[in-house]
């Protein structure tokens, strides 16, 4: 009995392994290849570490193209989406989540049904639109309608907000506090470690968005990182090593925000997973 | 209460930005979209209505790629939703074990693909699956197994793109992790107090206290799969021989390279009929097998 146990708590280790394996390896396979010179990466069987290490391949990829101008650029619109999130997400969810007004049932459900309906529906005619208002080539359709709040951030804080006791505002009610004033004083302040949730998804999402700057933009200058990369991948269709090098680069930041963020994160996708 | 009044006014004031957002930028946008695909309508040009012509040129056939465009993303869909659900049921079941040490470092392990930008993964896995350069083939040289053209052939390039979009499977098993860690302990207690082993306390316990999150996944799961793209933009541009043409792929090449936006809301309509068609179908069954503790 003990032993048998001992062996499947050894298959169950091993098992984690093996899926930790799979999910490592190739980031472990982007980052070596990415410091291996031109010869050494078509070397078959191919070696596991770069021998020298190159680090030129960064600077060599960064340079082909302008990717600092594309990287001020997805800066600027990361900045500008994030803002945007947390100040309409957080007037959203207090709402929906402790105020009572008609109609609230009818759009909440709106809101959640949004969520469900493919994007390729909706990209046509915004895209359209965007074109009538001569804004394309512009960031302001990437940025303007996440000011309008996403259906997901007003979600998740909602599922907090409606977590927050409802005593705190009848408390400040009979003290003649109004909605705003229990917003800005009672709920923003406990709501801290949701709203750092918003913000790194949405950091996260328009760093890593891809499909909005490539119908939206189409001059390089205005180009992101997301969009950079795909040129980039179109123009060194054999260099793999600096073809390695540049997602690398793009990846970095990413990863630097998931680690100092990365309990924010987890306790984010565990709250969606709630059921509403 | 006194101030009813002013908190519904407040409330309508808070919730404006995302009434108007919704209003703007899903309701408008839909309708517009259902009337553009009456329409033909190339980007310069004004819309002439032209009845049902765009829907019917797509079901004729006259639009070869409306059903190769529909049978691959069924294919990506049938294979990509059942093994995401059980490879990730199964990692979040075993990292929730009680003896398993080292948890928060694994659940990081496991996340960390899923942060990953589309378009940089992409070029990560295209380089794996390199047939004469790739680690993947070199893995099965290595093991003397005949090598696979992954990408290159339309036998296989679905399943790729399938295993590479498990990788970043790591939020459908935070949400799977919390959930069993959510079922009470007292469940498990009184099963083994009854003699229960662990696979009838996984089949009669964990399965049906995990069902309203299997159904979650299940859900939200089969409609991103619906909507694969970027992977297909980047590594096959829809090949070999069509046989990556997504979906979503096709209708942005339609509108976006093609210009024509009539017909392409034809298209992007018809997505939307069939995962609303396929979620009422999931809800419909649900009522068999999704357990609701409140129901007890």
């Amino acid at each position: 009995m003990r032993k048998s146990r001992r062996v499947s708590q050894i298959i169950v280790y091993a098992i984690l392994i093996l899926g930790s394996v799979f999910c490592l390896l190739p980031l472990f396979w982007l980052v070596r290849s990415s410091m291996m010179s031109s010869m050494q990466i078509f070397e078959m069987p191919p070696k596991w570490i770069p021998s020298p290490f190159r680090f030129q391949n960064y600077t060599e990829a960064l340079t082909t193209i302008d990717f600092l101008r594309f990287f001020r650029n997805t800066l600027t619109i990361t900045a500008s989406c994030l803002i945007g999130a947390l100040i309409s997400s957080s007037l959203g969810a207090y709402s929906y989540a402790r105020l009572d007004w008609p109609g609230k049932k009818f759009f909440f459900g709106l809101l959640l049904a949004s969520m469900m309906l493919p994007g390729a529906v909706t990209l046509i005619p915004t895209f359209i639109g965007w074109r009538l208002a001569d804004l394309i080539n512009t960031y302001v359709p990437l940025i303007l309608p996440v000011w309008f709040g996403s259906a997901f951030d007003i979600f998740l804080l909602r599922q907090f907000y409606a977590g927050i006791p409802r005593d705190l505002d009848e408390a400040a009610y009979v003290d003649g506090a109004g909605p705003w004033t229990i917003f800005w004083r009672i709920i923003i302040p406990l709501s801290k470690p949701p709203l750092i949730v918003i913000g790194l998804f949405s950091f996260m999402n328009s760093w890593n968005d891809f499909m909005g700057p490539l119908v939206y933009l189409n001059e390089e200058s205005k180009f992101t990182l997301a969009l950079g990369l795909q040129m980039f991948q179109s123009l060194h269709s054999a260099q793999w090593h600096l073809l390695m090098a540049a997602p690398t680069v793009v990846i970095l930041p990413v990863i630097i925000v998931f680690f100092i963020g990365q309990r924010y994160f987890i306790e984010g996708i565990t709250l969606t997973g709630m059921k509403g | 209460m006194l101030h009813k009044r002013r908190i519904a006014v407040a409330g309508i004031l808070f919730a404006l930005p995302s009434i108007f957002g919704i209003i703007l930028f899903v309701i408008l946008p839909m309708l517009t979209s259902l009337l553009l695909s009456f329409t033909d309508y190339r980007i310069v040009n004004t819309p002439k209505f032209i009845g049902f012509t765009n829907y019917k040129r797509l079901f004729d056939g006259t639009d070869p790629y409306f059903y190769n465009s529909l049978w691959v993303t069924f294919k990506y869909v049938i294979l990509r939703v059942p093994l995401g659900l059980i490879v990730s049921f199964i990692a979040a079941f075993l990292l929730n074990m009680e003896f398993i040490r080292g948890k928060s470092v694994f659940r990081t392990i496991f996340y960390l693909p899923a942060i990953v930008p589309a378009v940089a993964s992409s070029m990560i896995w295209i380089w794996l699956f390199s047939p004469d350069l790739g680690l993947f083939n070199s893995f099965l040289e290595a093991l003397n197994l005949p090598t696979l053209n992954w990408l290159y052939s339309e036998n296989t390039v679905v399943p790729s793109i399938v295993i590479m979009s498990l990788w970043g499977m790591g939020s459908t098993i935070i949400i799977f992790l919390a959930g069993l860690q959510g079922v009470p302990r007292s469940l498990y207690e009184a099963a083994i107090v009854d003699g229960a082993g662990a696979v009838r306390k996984f089949r009669h316990i964990t399965i049906p206290m995990m069902t309203p999150i299997i159904f979650f996944n299940l859900i939200m799961g089969s409609i991103g799969a619906f909507q694969v793209f970027t992977e297909a933009l980047i590594m096959t541009q829809g090949g070999p021989n069509n046989a990556s043409l997504f979906y979503n792929y096709y209708i942005y090449r339609q509108a976006f390279q093609f210009g024509e936006m009539g017909q392409a809301s034809a298209i992007a309509w018809i997505l939307f009929i069939i995962i609303l068609i396929v979620t009422a179908i999931f809800f419909r069954t649900s009522k068999s097998w999704v357990f609701y503790e409140s129901e007890v």
